[in-house]
């Protein structure tokens, strides 16, 4: 998990306003202040954000911690909780 | 100190531009062996900043290739801070330490007024407030890390402390109030070292030698090796274009 | 595929019921993880998969992410000699970027359980390759057009397919990578141009360096598919998506009409274009230079990975340094104490 004793991060960037912080990738680094700049660097070179995230990898909860789930079933048997399940006649706007 | 505007400010764009040029060609240098690959991207940050300060101001003085290329060393204005061997990494990170503390105050300044270089001065600052951000990070890490790494950091500080006082000589065409930003600058990196648990170095600032230093284009020994480097293959082809 | 997790799996034949029941677990994984590839979803990091899977990727990933880091050299050895300020400024970029493609690739590596240190150590004691291309020397500033337009060009090919590859995290690094990648072609063929249409000595130049590079790139794709040892296996688990041959073939033909427009040619006397095949005609590799550059004795092959070395070791005290730093300073996550 080290680069001679350098944690890994899991880097989150916020592309541009109004988005969530997305997962880029992960990094080494010595320490979060360190993290941050390497992050910078090496996520946003290209002005790709407008505001980064670092969080120790080993500080995720995963929620298939054995590490042997097989796949996450997303939740198909709710439907209703998506829009496309209710019918909207023709022509009714802004739903 | 005589001369047009233009010509001043010519002088002056020479001086900061050669800085910025050399500095980013020592930092380039470094391509493929930084210590940590992290560091490699971190490092050609700094040099592209560099190159494309440098790039805007030799425009100002002409073309910016024949200005590179084709100068002899006595004629380039850089400090001879910037132009110091790489060294080991404590030896770069001093000397970025240094340079970009002096750089970060003096942009700041040129920023806050209306002369010619008030625009790149905008734009250039925030780009140094972060080298010195990352200058100060290593320091304080190599300074307050392991023992080996406090004596390199010690032994670096003392060897480039003497080409620090040249950076606060008058520099024809910039007007500015140069002992105010050498007591600012003197506060920072005394803090900084203090912080990162590295004595201040007591030997004197600038060298004996009366003739002058970079400013007046008199160079360290091995710039004309750099030069030599940097220029062998333009000036191999006169006339062509890249 | 569904024979690649025999003896792995833990089922040795004694019959208890324990056994039968955890082979039974690992037929259902399985059924599972070949199901997701055949219906081509991507595979995550914390999904089970074959351990013959993770192997195949942690070597590839690793041999991709040792090329961009040993690629640096070629191209960082004219950065200080750069002929403009323009040129400077693009090839530091350049470099920079492959720095930051191998970060990306070694954080990839890392999602499938192998840390960075672990393929350092690998690339340092020569149990892991690089890209053979990387073994040839850049003698004059052409080369490093040739680099972007040839072994960048070839690259690409071999990288867009990799897009759309099997395990997520690969995917996505390369995705990121084929992005920054574009402009590392464009800025080689643009310098190889402005040398080909400049001075008779530049011309010349483009010239030995196009003459020098082609035939590298051709053996970049890899030995021709009845010699490939992993691609079958590689492309039943959608890791890799055309054959070498197929790439090769694809590159060759996007290659000749772009030397044309450079006014350059290719060292292939038996380059033509075949009617009937709807590709370009090339002539044969010599398999024998590829081999032995492979085994170690190409021009440069200890001069990249001493250099390598060397930075890895002359580095060794920053990083211990910056490490005990953050154990002064920081809590143990590594959060800034007030």
């Amino acid at each position: 998990m080290t680069t001679d004793g350098w944690p890994l991060w899991e880097v989150f960037v916020r592309s541009r306003r109004g988005l969530s912080h997305t997962h880029a990738g992960s990094l080494h680094a010595p320490d979060a202040e360190m993290a941050l700049r390497n992050a910078r660097d090496l996520y946003t070179r290209r002005s790709e954000g407008v505001s980064i995230w670092v969080v120790p990898s080993t500080a995720i909860t995963a929620s298939s911690p054995d590490e042997k789930d097989p796949f996450f079933e997303p939740a198909a048997d709710k439907p209703y909780r998506h829009p496309t399940f209710y019918e909207i006649p023709e022509g009714v706007k802004h739903l | 100190m005589t001369g047009t505007t233009d010509t001043l400010t010519a002088a002056a764009a020479l001086a900061l531009g050669d800085d910025a040029l050399v500095l980013s060609h020592r930092l380039g240098e470094w391509a493929g062996s930084a210590p940590v690959l992290e560091e490699e991207v971190a490092l050609a940050n700094i040099a592209l900043d560099l190159l494309g300060q440098a790039r805007v101001l030799l425009s100002l003085v002409g073309d910016e290739d024949e200005l590179a290329y084709l100068r002899e060393e006595r004629s380039f204005r850089n400090s001879q801070l910037v132009e110091q061997p790489n060294g080991d990494f404590a030896h770069t990170i001093a000397r970025q330490l240094y340079f970009s503390t002096y750089q970060h105050l003096l942009y700041g300044r040129l920023a806050t007024g209306d002369g010619p270089f008030a625009g790149l001065a905008a734009k250039a600052v925030k780009e140094v407030a972060y080298h010195q951000d990352h200058a100060e990070h290593w320091t304080l890490r190599l300074g307050d890390g392991t023992t080996e790494s406090h004596q390199r950091m010690q032994r670096a500080c003392d060897a480039l402390w003497r080409y620090t006082g040249e950076l606060f000589q008058p520099v024809e065409g910039l007007d500015l109030d140069l002992p105010a930003l050498e007591t600012a600058w003197l506060d920072s990196v005394t803090d900084v070292l203090g912080r990162a648990t590295l004595t201040v170095p007591s030997g004197p600032r600038t060298g004996a030698w009366s003739a002058g230093a970079g400013r007046q284009g008199l160079h360290t020994e091995s710039f004309g090796r750099m030069l030599a480097e940097m220029q062998h293959l333009h000036r191999s082809h006169p006339g062509a274009t890249w | 595929m569904t024979a690649v997790t025999a003896g792995t799996a833990g089922t040795t034949g004694a019959s208890g019921a324990s056994d039968t029941a955890a082979a039974a677990e690992q037929a259902a994984y399985e059924a599972v993880f070949d199901a997701a590839v055949a219906a081509d979803e991507r595979i995550e990091p914390r999904d089970w998969m074959p351990e013959a899977y993770r192997a195949s990727l942690v070597r590839q990933i690793a041999q991709h992410a040792h090329s961009e880091i040993i690629g640096m050299q070629p191209e960082a050895n004219w950065i200080t000699r750069a002929p403009s300020l323009r040129r400077k400024a693009i090839l530091m970029a350049k470099v920079q970027d492959e720095a930051g493609h191998g970060l990306y690739l070694y954080s990839a590596a890392e999602t499938l359980g192998t840390s960075r240190d672990e393929l350092l150590d690998k690339l340092h004691s020569g149990r892991q390759k690089y890209s053979s291309i990387f073994n040839y020397p850049t003698l004059t500033w052409a080369d490093v057009g040739a680099i972007g337009w040839l072994v960048d060009g070839a690259a690409i090919t071999n990288q867009v397919p990799l897009c759309r590859c099997s395990y997520g995290p690969y995917a996505r690094a390369m995705v990121r990578v084929c992005k920054e990648e574009s402009f590392h072609q464009r800025q080689g063929y643009e310098a190889l141009l402005a040398l080909s249409r400049g001075t008779e000595a530049q011309h010349a130049m483009a010239q030995d360096a196009v003459n020098r590079w082609w035939w590298p790139s051709l053996m970049m794709f890899g030995p021709p598919d009845d010699e490939s040892t992993h691609t079958a296996q590689a492309m039943a688990w959608k890791i890799k998506r055309h054959s070498n041959d197929e790439l090769r073939q694809r590159f060759v033909d996007i290659a000749v009409p772009q030397a044309e427009a450079l006014g350059l040619t290719l060292p292939d006397p038996d380059l033509r274009w075949n009617e009937e095949r709807g590709h370009y005609d090339f002539g044969p590799i010599d398999w024998t230079e590829f081999w032995d550059v492979l085994k170690g004795n190409g021009p440069c092959n200890d001069q990249r990975l001493s250099r390598r070395r060397q930075a890895h070791e002359d580095g060794a005290w920053v990083r211990e340094a910056a490490a005990a730093y953050a154990d002064k300073h920081t809590g143990k996550h590594g959060e800034a104490q007030a």
